[in-house]
């Protein structure tokens, strides 16, 4: 599987894989890395299939039994992949039952094959590297090359042949040779693609043309499914796994992926796409913007709002300047922006004056303007100086002044205050009442 | 940034770096050569060792203690050694509290093999990150050491010898003996599968992210097989580690040189520890004496660790048997962890020389000694009692364990030839000085090779390396600036990069540095909600600014700015908390505002300089305006009308990182758009 990122999208392309571990390689598994997109394949959408523990024993017993009878197994493989896997399975119940009947493997490609995977074993499953040193699986004991004068050897015998299609070569060969007995047996581990005599013979044909022969087919047909793409079930497990925000589906029958793509869509609330050959399908993402903030102001942030226990419900508030400049976004600290760039701070200042008919000495009004002003903006640092004074969030200044009737109430604040400023003068404007 | 070093031997170390909030171990070796100042494990039944006479202190007058002391030390040819069980000098565990440390990174077998003293039974609760070699092999080596160690049990610990008062009466080479105090036994294999638990596989170039603070990448070293030079970065930062490295071709993946290029900070150590040691003619001479030691009837031991060189010595050496027609002397390798060392060494072909590595395709084992295994020239035992004496042939060669002839089947098969002059040890490795690890044995008649071989950077391929890799800072040994104690005029064998030394740092055992690092810039994401309300004005040509609030949400060490939440009360506690801010800036043109006023309505404007400034009376308004340079102060009567509009007016005339809509600046923001974007793709290349 690939994992491919640019810039802040990402995606996941699948080949073929297999959510459960077999004999000879671990299952596939990814990292929760929330892609945009998964690209999974999606042969099996609607197969999910029963237990591998049963299937290997109902395959074991078939042979087994084939074999007990005296008759002769061929299961036709491809050179690599499950020819190993039912090698392995093969081999280790051969030891454990003790059995004598020989196995083959047809040779040439085979046989080479089995060679990398003896220099390849950090590949396979956790197990067969960690005991590879005491025994390689894939040094076979009971499993031995086979030769095409063997054909003909009486006895039971299982042999592996390829190709898996039973479309020409050895496997085909052996077929013509053991279909007519009917204590013979043919297991087809994998899909046949229509048209090949593996196909044919699956689908139940008893008589078969070949060179303008007829060849009676005798023998029992099996079918066992090894083959190792992910079911339905693996499907949605990647997905699941992965969490990917839209999924596409390549690779299958149309309406099953259909089948699928519902589900995924229903299970997990994300897009999912099926695009036919040849279509183009538009995925939108929606991502933050990655940008450069000084080191300087974000400490400043943090420590301003105190880092030791974050608390979700505050907001952490970041007052930065974005600055442009030379091919560089960067977000810092405002004064020292602009101070880079030459430019002066502007004080903006208002002094409002209010005036009020209010009697009795001066600092009963103060004192009666601190109650209301404290009662109305409770969120705010509020300091009363002995002079009368009243500031607020330390920028913020309200004076009183006047004589014993009326009084002039000076209300001062920065432009940055300005919402506090108008609000008190709106305040203060319907009187001292509280 | 703070670089913490841990231990003395350059070529086992040890850092500790603590870089944004995260502290990260570098290595974790073994010194080994500690193990000199103890007698020598047997392997069988030795007399030579067991009737050795205990050391008798050279006064007359002998103390309790003293009288203890010499029975924990035996005395040989005018040196004591301890008698005891073995103990080894792990890093300076003591600067740190390995609760603390939150990664371990390990760039090579050879430097890991402390670890089960580091992360067992200390609380430490970190992840520990190697190449699978690493791991494979590093387990190997400590396997053979417990074993080595728990063969021959010696249940005494030999402790009194190590008081300081005692320590410097006695004679060489346990007088030398460095903090004998911190030394501890050897782990078991309990520890070793606990510690080796902890480890996550990692491949080459694989990024790994933690914290979210900080990536760090491995790339290959070329010295052993999987080892690894580090790569630390924060984003902005890039601290680069190189540990063991090659620039020669031998079997392992070449090193990468150009992911280590202009780092902030680079950390050098395990420089090649025989520097007047030409790797390639030592392993020559090697084969050559060998063979001739062997035409002599003689044979050769070779005391080696279970891989690297070693798989090379097997390859060259039955390469020169065969052209020396000597193509039937056996070769014997026993070590308890052979069997997987070999086969080990033929599976990790994707860490090998690309010659190694295309054999596997063709399909062929990358190592001649599968070949040399099927044939029988090479045999392998996990010790001299497990069926070598079947069919054991001389003359021939034995690779056996320990290099420091301390422990091991070595031991064994040095007393069994080192009486004839017709056989040779010969000595490859290089971590151990070989006339010490032979003292205890001697008289000895046996031919004395020393041939050591290190691949690690000599001085001069280390000063071309830096020079090409162009650091800001560079962290070196301190005894790496001034030529080795053995060569004292040898200048050339010195790190030479920066005359002044203003660029270099030196770190040395228990020293703390503190590295020229400055964090400036940290990598946090907006929301593009917030992005999309910001709009850049241009105050310079090529220069535009905005100013930005949002809610920065943290997670993970991923910082996210996002609008402010549409809450009034919340926002008015903002504001109330001065969280919020809004800026201002320009000088007020007097002429412009008063223009501006008369556009308003208001004509009954009166200006009167002062000072810098001006003072503004509207007398219809009742209402005061001071301009200076960098501030304005409108005083007014409570009449909240005139107030605004005089705001607006004022705010008009000067800017403001408020929205101005205007024509002309939507077309700069959809090229500032553009230009964030790409300015963000370049960044990222």
């Amino acid at each position: 599987m690939f994992h491919i990122k640019s810039g802040q999208q990402s995606l996941v392309y699948t080949g073929d894989y297999n959510m459960t571990p077999d004999r000879h390689l671990g299952a596939a598994w990814i990292d929760k890395c929330r892609p945009d997109l998964l690209i999974t394949e999606s042969t099996y959408a609607t197969t999910i299939r029963d237990s591998k523990r049963c299937r290997e024993r109902d395959f074991l017993k078939k042979v087994h039994s084939c074999v007990e009878k005296g008759g002769k197994v061929l299961i036709p493989v491809f050179a690599l992949g499950r020819a190993q896997e039912l090698c392995i399975l093969l081999e280790t119940y051969w030891e454990r039952m003790n059995l004598k009947a020989p196995i083959y493997f047809s040779l040439g490609l085979t046989e080479k094959a089995n060679h990398y995977y003896k220099l390849f074993i950090t590949w396979t499953s956790q197990k067969i590297k960690k005991t590879f040193v005491q025994r390689n699986m894939f040094e076979f004991k009971h499993i031995k090359p086979f030769d095409r004068s063997y054909i003909d050897n009486p006895g039971p015998m299982v042999v592996f042949a390829t190709p898996g299609m039973l479309h020409a070569g050895l496997s085909l060969q052996i077929f013509r040779k053991w279909a007519p007995n009917e204590n013979n047996m043919l297991i087809m581990p994998g899909y046949c693609v229509a048209g090949t005599i593996g196909h044919k013979v699956l689908g139940g044909i008893k008589r078969l043309e070949f060179d303008k022969q007829v060849l009676e087919v005798k023998l029992q047909v099996r079918y066992m499914s090894f083959s190792a793409h992910a079911d339905a079930k693996g499907i949605m497990q990647l997905v699941s796994q992965c969490e990917p925000c839209n999924v596409m589906l390549v690779h299958g029958e149309a309406a099953k992926m259909d089948f699928l793509k519902q589900k995924i869509q229903q299970e997990f609330g994300i897009d999912c796409f099926k695009p036919a050959n040849g279509e183009t399908a538009i995925i939108r993402t929606i991502h933050n913007v990655p940008l450069d903030v000084s080191v300087t102001l974000l400490k400043r942030e943090a420590s301003l709002s105190g880092l030791s226990i974050p608390d979700p419900k505050r907001p952490r508030i970041l007052n930065g300047a974005l600055v442009i400049k030379s091919n560089k976004t960067q977000l810092v600290d405002p004064v020292e922006a602009m101070s880079d760039l030459g430019l002066r701070q502007h004080q903006l200042r208002f002094t409002s004056t209010i005036s009020l008919d209010d009697e009795g000495p001066v600092a009963d009004t103060a004192d009666r303007l601190y109650q209301k002003i404290k009662s109305k903006l409770k969120d705010y640092p509020i300091h009363y100086s002995s002079d009368g004074s009243i500031t607020i969030s330390d920028t913020v200044l309200v004076r009183v002044s006047g004589d014993e009737e009326t009084k002039d109430i000076a209300v001062s604040w920065l432009h940055q205050d300005e919402e506090l400023g108008s609000f008190l003068l709106n305040l203060l404007s319907n009187g001292l009442e509280t | 940034m703070k670089l913490l070093c841990l231990s003395g031997n350059h070529s086992k170390p040890c850092f500790v770096l603590q870089f944004k909030g995260v502290t990260i171990m570098m290595d974790c070796g073994l010194d080994i050569a500690q193990v000199q100042n103890f007698l020598p494990l047997p392997a069988a039944t030795n007399s030579h060792l067991e009737n050795l006479p205990s050391w008798s202190p050279p006064s007359g007058q002998s103390t309790q203690l003293q009288k203890e002391v010499s029975e924990e030390l035996k005395e040989c040819g005018g040196r004591v050694y301890v008698d005891g069980a073995l103990e080894f000098s792990p890093p300076e565990i003591r600067m740190v509290n390995m609760s603390q440390i939150d990664i371990i990174l390990i760039s090579s077998y050879t430097c890991m093999l402390a670890l089960p003293y580091l992360t067992e039974y200390t609380g430490f609760k970190g992840i520990i990150y190697a190449t699978d070699p690493t791991v494979q092999i590093g387990r190997q080596y400590m396997e053979e050491l417990v074993t080595y160690v728990e063969r021959s049990p010696k249940s005494k610990v030999a402790s009194k010898w190590k008081t300081e008062e005692i320590i410097k009466t006695l004679p060489p080479p346990v007088c030398d003996a460095v903090r004998p105090m911190t030394w501890q036994k050897c782990y078991t294999l309990h520890d070793v599968n606990s510690c080796l638990s902890r480890v996550q596989i990692i491949g080459f170039n694989e990024k790994l992210e933690f914290f979210g603070a900080l990536t760090a990448m491995a790339t290959s070293s070329g010295v052993c097989l999987g080892s690894s030079n580090w790569i630390i970065t924060s984003g902005f930062e890039k601290i680069v580690y190189i540990a063991g490295s090659s620039t020669l071709t031998t079997h392992p993946k070449p090193m990468e040189t150009s992911p280590l290029k202009e780092a902030d900070v680079l950390i050098l150590s395990c420089l090649s520890q025989r520097p007047l040691a030409n790797p390639d003619s030592m392993i020559g001479e090697f084969c050559m004496k060998a063979a001739s030691t062997i035409r002599n009837g003689g044979n050769v031991l070779v005391p080696c660790y279970p891989s690297g060189i070693t798989y090379d010595l097997f390859e060259c050496m039955s390469i020169h048997l065969d052209n020396c027609l000597l193509p039937h002397v056996p070769m014997y390798f026993l070590s308890p962890v052979s069997d997987s060392a070999l086969a080990y060494a033929n599976i990790f072909s994707e860490w090998l020389s690309t010659v190694k590595q295309n054999k596997v395709y063709l399909p062929e084992p990358p190592f001649p000694h599968a070949e040399l295994l099927n044939s029988g020239r090479l045999q392998n035992y996990s010790n001299i009692h497990s069926g070598l004496s079947n069919g054991f042939k001389t003359p021939c060669i034995v690779f056996a364990g320990h290099p420091s002839l301390r422990m091991g089947d070595v031991v064994h098969f040095l007393q069994l030839w080192g009486k004839s002059s017709a056989n040779a040890i010969m000595f490859t490795e290089p971590d151990f000085p070989y006339l010490e690890a032979l003292a205890p044995y001697q008289p000895l008649s046996l031919r004395i090779c020393y041939c050591p071989i290190d691949t690690s950077l000599s001085f001069s391929q280390a000063n071309k390396l830096i020079k090409d890799l162009k650091p800001r800072h560079l962290v070196i040994a301190e005894d790496y600036l001034n030529p080795p104690l053995m060569a004292p005029h040898r200048a050339d064998l010195t790190i030479d990069w920066d005359l002044n030394l203003t660029r270099t740092r030196t770190y040395k055992r228990g020293k703390i540095l503190s590295l020229p690092v400055k964090r400036q810039f940290e990598r946090i994401e907006i929301h593009p909600k917030l992005a999309g309300t910001l709009e850049p004005v241009e105050v310079k040509p090529g220069s535009l600014i905005t100013m930005v609030t949002g809610c920065l949400t943290g997670k993970d060490n991923k910082f996210v700015l996002e609008p402010i939440p549409d809450d009034l009360t919340l926002k008015r506690k903002l504001k109330a908390e001065g969280a919020i801010r809004s800026y201002i800036w320009g000088t007020l043109q007097i002429r412009t505002f008063v223009d501006a006023l008369a556009e308003e309505g208001i004509t009954d404007v009166k200006v009167a300089e002062s000072g810098d400034g001006s003072i503004i009376h509207l007398p219809s308004e009742d209402t005061l305006i001071q301009v200076e340079p960098d501030s304005t102060h409108i005083i007014c009567e409570g009449n909240e009308t005139i107030r605004v509009k005089l705001r607006d007016t004022l705010l008009k005339c000067l800017s403001k990182f408020y929205k101005i809509y205007t024509k002309r600046y939507l077309s700069i923001y959809l090229s500032i758009y553009l230009s964030i974007y790409l300015s963000i793709y370049l960044a990222r290349n």
